[in-house]
């Protein structure tokens, strides 16, 4: 292992502690009669031990088999409702679903929470409290258009959004039907400089990298520029947010505009990036939302091997809520290991892309 | 270790992101080569207005004397390459390591190019039916008969994706710059060497820098040429084929299945065209669009197809240094094994025999370590309806067919490259009017053997120009 400090070590493991602590909480509600959903309490039938006794910190967390994708397609949806959470109002997110069932995360209040403790991490004097925000994302059954939405309202601003269904955009692409996917992200641009040409003062957004690039070309095309529309702070992510389109971001699209990256899912909420400091050369790093997410860099041949840190390996994540238990489910994503960080004093990711093996068969649309 | 910038009109662009090029057979990382991003060329397109102005403000005869200049630099000087320099030795030697085609074929391919760019002069006065150039330039002029015509450039630049396997294409593109158009190049993954040394070749001739962009990358970047360049050439598969086939903007360039036919009145003496064949089969590996992959016939199939077999059955891999090497190896993993299964499943069909397997004293696919080798391979199938009939791969294949010489052209199908021989009247009208055939020899001419003089898939002029109506004063009352 690299070293660290003595200071960041003591850190890491009081990190550590509290995970563990957090692991034993979380196992006891889920798998109480009381308080666990149905689907973690038929499935403990079958695991051959008592997750409550047998799982007391997180490494334990391996004694669960594979956390299967399938297991998120299809209904009933109730199955993951804790009991203990039973007639609070429930809200379902999607992922995919262009093609066949989608899968879906059940939510009461952890979209809100996890983009609560994101807001902690935006600088005030680029995401000024009490403005206003455009969400140029998806719209539809995606967890991102109402969280943006809270997070607005969260810092004292409304959100505007746009229409925008991926689901049609990676359709067209797959049937090579490109001239219609540019018409449809114009007619996404178009929405956005409607909004932000009138008068709704402005300030923050949310949107991709793809139609940030759009957004950007377009303002340059009408004589202006994101700065001009008034933007101050944006937030962006996805795996096409790489170094290399970060830079190009700053040097030719944003005009000086400040631009945070992020990496986040249905599953896990959202990972923030540790701040920017030019002698990083753009390398973005993330870290997950620990105790309530964990992300783990895992050798390809075997998902409960760490790699070392700097090496590759493929993302596993770890799903930690009282209304989500979600152990070790292999991400689309893969990238390197990072050393703990002052601000957060555990492992993070760097360089996230498609994993190498889906790569090919990955479709990446406008969002 | 030698590092290639992306190129924006004629700047170097030092990427974050590099990828390496290895020597196919060593693993030997011999160049980084930085990446550019889709969004680097949708941005730059804002300026290729500027690459056409830069070239207007020289006359294209000076451009076509600046073109020869760059044949001449491009085959005999060393030249700068991103933080090196490349001898035309080592050009040869590095484009063969990652394309995998042996050294002497990658220097064929240099001389090729070399008198395409040297011969400019005759290909745009063929190209163009002796249109005085200038009216490329003005829009407009008149030409020796004194008719007025309008000649629009479609495009500023032209955008190109490359492929990484077939150093042979290039030779389209070379009118390109001296039409004073500018180029959008997106160079093949493997086969970067080219547009590099072709630009900098052209650049030290005098073609401004500006003229020029060069975006290594992945796929976000092919697409982003096919959407904002106005005219675009597209090197695929059968795919990319489908995918742009009647799009105006869009040259698109696959697989050619490009055939020889004998008609019926010169079939019996197939002996004199057995040189014929067997060159258009596997010369530069048979690895072009324009390599013969079908032979039809309406007799002696069998007896073709063997002494094909004969022929071109022991030739097997040598090293790529070596002067008589005549196979290039696959080098993506587990490409040449699926082709070969391919055939094998092929070859179940009836009607179809492999006839090269007991020529080759061993299998069709030898695995090597870090690449794989298809030996040649001639089936006979005895009628046109089995898959292998009309199939072309990326090694010396090709199909003997037997078929009635008047089924052969409603069973052919697309034909890039047709050679006929006959001395049918009949059927040599018939050869001239079918629209699936693209390039057509009627004689003895091997598939590869192209006239440069000649349109190829389309006249680059029709592509890259408009004629349309111009005048300046009223037409003759009528």
């Amino acid at each position: 292992m690299t070293a660290i400090s003595p200071e960041l070590a003591a850190k890491v493991s009081a990190a550590r502690e509290r995970l563990d602590a957090h692991v034993r909480d979380i196992i006891e509600w889920h798998f109480n009669p009381a308080t666990g959903c149905p689907f973690w309490l038929e499935k403990a039938k079958t695991l051959g031990f008592d997750p409550r006794k047998a799982v007391q910190n997180y490494d334990d967390l391996k004694k669960f088999p594979s956390f299967e994708d399938e297991w998120l397609r299809g209904g009933p949806i109730q199955r993951w409702i804790p009991q203990g959470l039973k007639g609070k109002p429930v809200y379902v997110f999607e992922t995919g679903g262009t093609t066949g069932i989608p899968k879906s995360r059940m939510q009461i209040d952890d979209w809100k929470t996890d983009y609560e403790m994101f807001s902690e991490t935006l600088p005030d004097d680029k995401f000024p409290k009490g403005s206003n925000w455009l969400m140029l994302g998806p719209s539809g059954p995606r967890r991102l258009r109402l969280a943006v939405e809270h997070l607005a309202q969260f810092r004292g601003g409304i959100s505007f959004c746009v229409d925008l269904d991926p689901r049609w955009v990676v359709k067209l692409i797959k049937r090579g039907n490109m001239k219609e996917m540019e018409a449809y992200r114009d007619h996404v641009i178009d929405q956005a400089i409607t909004i932000l040409s009138a008068g709704h003062d402005i300030k923050c957004m949310f949107t991709t990298p793809k139609l940030l690039e759009a957004l950007a070309m377009k303002l340059m095309d009408q004589g202006s520029s994101i700065r001009e529309t008034g933007i101050t702070g944006i937030f962006s992510g996805g795996t096409e947010f790489t170094p290399q389109w970060y830079r190009f971001a700053m040097d030719e699209l944003l005009d000086g505009v400040f631009m945070t990256p992020t990496y986040g899912n249905t599953l896990m909420g959202l990972a923030c990036g540790k701040p920017f400091d030019p002698a990083d050369n753009y390398k973005i790093t993330y870290f997950a939302p620990q105790p309530r997410a964990v992300i783990e860099v895992v050798e390809f041949k075997d998902y409960n091997q760490l790699v070392g840190y700097g090496q590759t390996g493929r993302v596993k994540l770890t799903t930690l809520t009282k209304e989500t238990f979600i152990p070790g489910f292999m991400e689309r994503d893969e990238g390197e290991r990072e050393l703990p960080f002052d601000k957060y004093p555990w492992d993070g990711i760097s360089g996230t892309r498609p994993f190498h093996e889906f790569a090919k068969t990955t479709t990446v649309g406008v969002y | 270790m030698l590092e290639i910038p992306v190129i924006r009109w004629g700047k170097p662009y030092e990427s974050l992101e590099k990828t390496e090029v290895v020597h196919f057979e060593t693993g030997e990382v011999l160049a980084k080569v930085h990446q550019a991003n889709g969004g680097m060329l949708k941005m730059d397109r804002r300026h290729a207005a500027r690459a056409r102005d830069a070239l207007r403000q020289i006359p294209i005869d000076q451009l076509i004397g600046m073109a020869a200049k760059a044949g001449d630099l491009y085959l005999n000087a060393t030249l700068p390459l991103g933080t090196g320099t490349q001898s035309p030795a080592e050009f040869c030697k590095m484009q063969s390591a990652t394309t995998g085609l042996p050294e002497h074929m990658c220097a064929a391919n240099m001389k090729k190019n070399y008198f395409v760019l040297t011969h400019m002069r005759e290909i745009l006065d063929a190209l163009t039916r002796g249109l005085p150039l200038d009216i490329f330039t003005r829009g407009y002029g008149t030409e020796d008969r004194g008719v007025m015509l309008s000649y629009q450039a479609n495009s500023p630049v032209l955008g190109m994706v490359l492929p990484s396997n077939s150093p042979g294409v290039h030779t389209l593109w070379m009118p390109v710059i001296p039409l004073q158009i500018g180029l959008v190049i997106k160079p093949g993954s493997q086969e970067i060497w080219t547009p590099f040394r072709m630009a900098e070749a052209f650049c030290q001739a005098g073609v401004p820098r500006e003229a020029i962009a060069i975006y290594p990358g992945g796929h976000d970047v092919g697409a982003a040429v096919m959407e904002t360049c106005d005219r675009t050439m597209i090197f695929g598969g059968l795919q990319t084929i489908e995918k742009y086939q009647g799009n105006p903007k869009v040259q698109v360039h696959g697989p050619g299945f490009s055939k020889i036919l004998l008609g019926d009145d010169v079939v019996d003496n197939w002996r004199d065209y057995l040189d014929l064949m067997a060159d258009s089969i596997v010369l530069n590996s048979g690895r072009g669009c324009i390599n013969c992959s079908g032979i039809w016939v309406s007799r002696h199939g069998a007896e073709i197809a063997d002494a094909l077999a004969q022929r071109l059955g022991p030739i097997g891999p040598l090293p790529s240094t070596d002067p008589k090497a005549a196979l290039a190896p696959f080098t993506v993993p587990g490409q040449a094994d699926a082709v070969s299964a391919q055939i094998d499943e092929g070859c179940q069909q009836e009607g179809v025999t492999e006839v090269t397997a007991k020529y080759r004293n061993g299998p069709r696919l030898e695995k090597r370590e870090r690449c794989d080798y298809l030996r040649p391979t001639i089936v006979h199938c005895t009628s046109p309806e089995p898959t292998l009939a009309n199939s072309e791969y990326m090694f010396p294949f090709t199909a003997v067919v037997d078929c009635p010489q008047e089924k052969m052209l409603s069973s052919i199908g697309q034909t890039l490259v047709c050679t006929a021989i006959t001395n049918n009247p009949k059927f040599s009208q018939q050869l001239l009017d079918a629209t699936h055939i693209d390039r057509l020899n009627i004689g003895p001419v091997k598939t590869l053997a192209l006239n440069w003089l000649q349109p190829h898939e389309g006249n680059i002029i029709d592509f890259l120009f408009r004629n349309r109506s111009f005048q300046t004063s009223p037409p003759p009352a009528h």
